[in-house]
């Protein structure tokens, strides 16, 4: 920012920045100063604001409000002149005052005479184009008014309106899917199988790690709770039965259901979302290529694949867990207790832990490629599409845990 | 040089007699582009000629690359048609205009090679997808499309790699892999220093000459639209519709229409 007038060196030091409101006294003429102030509020048409002290940023400035209400109570105001002989340095926040000012007087119609305020301010000002600006770009900035007007009841309709469009988008990626699985099991789906495998090694193997830590805390917690309370009845053997249906038929599923949607669902959504912002689907869209054969198809492949897998993994660690406690609080023995879990577990068990873990990877691989097929373009608009994948993708998994266990009831396979 | 609405149904009022033999490659009629409900352009008319280097010019979020959309087969025109060899795109089956969509070939404003594959696995990938070449053969192209461009020694390398201008170099290549009839440049100059501007512009050139195939290049660049351009149309953002078309040196120097020549002379008005 260039400082003021040169001349304004030979100030005293800079004071604070004040602007004082006074009525002009070229325009009341011959009366005395006196009576100036009188005639201020009796009818006089003109003002001077006396700029003094140092306008700069990083000290307090006066706020417009005074002024402004200055302004209201002399009501019949028609011209305001500025006096800056006091003013000791400025910068943008006398530009800016002065700009807030101008839009104010043009509300009010009253007139701005310029002619007392340095040349670089003057500059400054007609580059903004004071308060013509708003109306050059109306377009854009009346928009943007609208939206900052929004109330509670607008945004809700609009959510509402969100809701169903989206309701729609989200309709169409499954009739899509629908028709590339089709393509997929008549063997004519295009998409590269090395990179399924390289989806089912970052999205299987790679997982294995923090699938197994989580499933062994999991299954130490439910192992401790239970021998707490089956020791007050003196079946402390029982707490094999506890954790092993525990995490047979639910946990197992859920745990990988959910490392999976913050791990590979997240990056899927980051991945395609990247993809969409790059133009690279568009590349393969004018290719004729479909992204959801090329890109949504391997994705869903791989977790409907790996997960039941890592769910079995993760299952074994489980029951590792509880027997950990077990045989270290509850004093049972390794063989008795695995003797006991064996016994408790039967096929339809993991079976419904099987069925279950299958629909979680598909809600992971489908929430995550959706948000990054919907991802604007933007990168921004990659991390909200990650975010909202992962919430999607756990918001379903626990939809899906409830209606399957009912379904598991009614087909008797529980 | 004349305003869309007084344009002969035929095409451009404003080539050159002598070429006028040429054939049309794609012809737009009155086409209206939006985004929702928001319009983008309307009243599109014009022909590009088989050949030609076909600028697409304006200001910036003008809708060019909305065009180029329409054009290429992402964007469906809520009005007109769009020809491509005089069949309509849009009225066509998915499945045929697909393969209609594959005689285009797009440079995309960032390159968009798919980042998770190398550069000759990017211009590979489209020849596995639709030609009945075994995986020698592709790898030959590939390494000759690449050549074309360049980019000889680079197929090993991954799109982020390397600089700017040899990804969209590695772009063209891979817009070539099909051997389009008409290749798609958007924004080529964007983001290039000069030099490397320059010499995408060169190679739009000697690919036209050397293969005949038919340029349609979106650009604001003035010096590489007067350098390259034979033919164009001029689209306004604030209309939102297309206010000339002709060849760019024509329009700076002649047309009637104040914004076009504003446009072309870098908003100084030469008299
Ligand atoms: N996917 C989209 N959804 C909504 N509006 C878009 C989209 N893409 C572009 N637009 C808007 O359409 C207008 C034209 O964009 P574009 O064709 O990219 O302009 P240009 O390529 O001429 O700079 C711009 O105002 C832009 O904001
Ligand atoms: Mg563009």
């Amino acid at each position: 920012m260039s400082a003021g007038p040169a001349a304004n060196t030979h100030h005293p030091p800079p004071g604070a920045a004040s602007a004082d409101f006074r009525p002009d006294p070229a325009e009341s003429g011959t009366s005395t100063p006196a009576a100036n102030a009188q005639s201020a509020n009796a009818g006089a048409t003109g003002a001077v604001i006396h700029f003094a002290g140092s306008w700069r940023l990083e000290r307090p400035l006066p706020s417009l409000d005074t002024l402004r209400a200055t302004l209201q109570r002399h009501g019949a105001l028609q011209q305001l002149r500025f006096d800056t002989s006091r003013l000791a340095d400025w910068d943008s926040g006398l530009a800016a005052y002065v700009a807030a000012l101008q839009r104010l007087c043009e509300q009010q119609g009253i007139h701005c005479e310029l002619d007392g305020l340095p040349a670089g301010l003057r500059a400054l000002l007609a580059l903004t184009g004071g308060g013509q600006r708003r109306n050059a770009e109306e377009g854009i900035a009346g928009e943007h008014v609208e939206e900052s007007r929004s109330t509670f009841v607008r945004r809700f309709g609009l959510d509402i309106i969100d809701l169903f469009r989206s309701t729609g988008e989200i309709m169409a990626f499954f009739g899509e899917g629908v028709i590339a699985l089709r393509r997929f099991l008549h063997g004519r789906a295009r998409f590269r199988r090395s990179e399924l495998w390289l989806i089912i090694q970052e999205s299987g193997a790679d997982a294995l790690p923090i699938v197994g830590l989580v499933s062994f805390l999991v299954g130490m917690i439910l192992g401790y709770i239970g021998d707490q309370q089956l020791a007050q009845f003196g079946v402390r053997i029982y707490v094999a039965d506890l954790v092993g249906l525990g995490t047979v038929i639910q946990m197992g599923a859920l745990i990988t259901a959910i490392v999976m949607a913050g791990r590979t669902g997240a990056a899927f959504a980051a991945q395609i979302g990247t993809m969409q912002v790059n133009e690279e689907i568009d590349a393969l869209r004018t290719l004729g290529i479909s992204p959801m054969e090329f890109l949504v198809l391997p994705r869903m492949l791989a977790l409907i694949l790996m997960t039941p897998l890592l769910a079995i993994y993760a299952d074994l660690l489980g029951i590792l867990g509880g027997a950990f406690v077990g045989t270290t609080i509850g004093g049972l023995t390794l063989t008795a207790y695995l003797i006991q879990t064996q016994s408790a577990i039967a096929w339809n068990h993991i079976a419904q832990g099987l069925i279950s873990a299958t629909v979680y990877g598909a809600i992971v691989a489908a929430s995550g490629c959706l948000r990054g097929m919907q991802c604007g373009r933007s990168a921004a608009a990659v991390g909200q599409a990650t975010t909202s994948a992962v919430v999607t993708a756990i918001v379903f998994i626990t939809i899906a845990a409830a209606v399957l266990t009912i379904l598991f009831d009614a087909v008797g396979l529980s | 040089m004349t305003a869309p609405g007084d344009m002969p149904a035929d095409g451009a009022p404003d080539r050159d007699p002598a070429r006028d033999g040429a054939q049309v490659q794609i012809g737009l009629r009155d086409v209206e582009l939006r985004y929702g409900d928001t319009l983008v352009q309307r009243g599109l008319s014009f022909d590009i000629h088989r050949g030609d280097v076909f600028v697409v010019m304006g200001g910036s979020g003008c809708g060019k690359s909305t065009v180029m959309r329409c054009i290429t087969g992402l964007l469906e025109p809520r009005a007109g048609r769009v020809l491509m060899q005089a069949v309509s795109l849009w009225e066509l089956p998915p499945g045929r205009r697909t393969r209609l969509m594959r005689r285009n070939g797009v440079m995309y404003q960032s390159g968009a090679l798919w980042s998770s594959m190398t550069l000759a696995e990017n211009v590979a990938l489209p020849l596995e997808q639709y030609t009945a070449l075994d995986a020698a053969q592709i790898r030959d192209i590939a390494e000759y499309k690449l050549a074309l461009v360049g980019l000889a020694d680079y197929g090993a390398y991954y799109p982020a790699e390397i600089s700017g201008g040899m990804r969209k170099r590695a772009g063209v290549a891979r817009a070539m892999a099909l051997d389009p009839d008409t290749l798609f440049f958007d924004e080529p100059s964007a983001g290039l220093d000069p030099i490397s501007a320059r010499r995408l512009d060169e190679l739009i050139l000697e690919l036209r000459d050397s293969l005949g195939t038919t340029m349609v290049v979106i650009s604001h660049d003035l010096d590489s639209i007067f350098a390259i351009g034979d033919d164009s149309v001029f689209l306004d953002g604030i209309s939102k519709t297309m206010l000339a078309t002709g060849n760019p040196r024509r329009l700076r120097d002649h047309s009637d229409i104040e914004q076009v020549r504003a446009f072309l002379n870098r908003g100084r008005e030469r008299t």
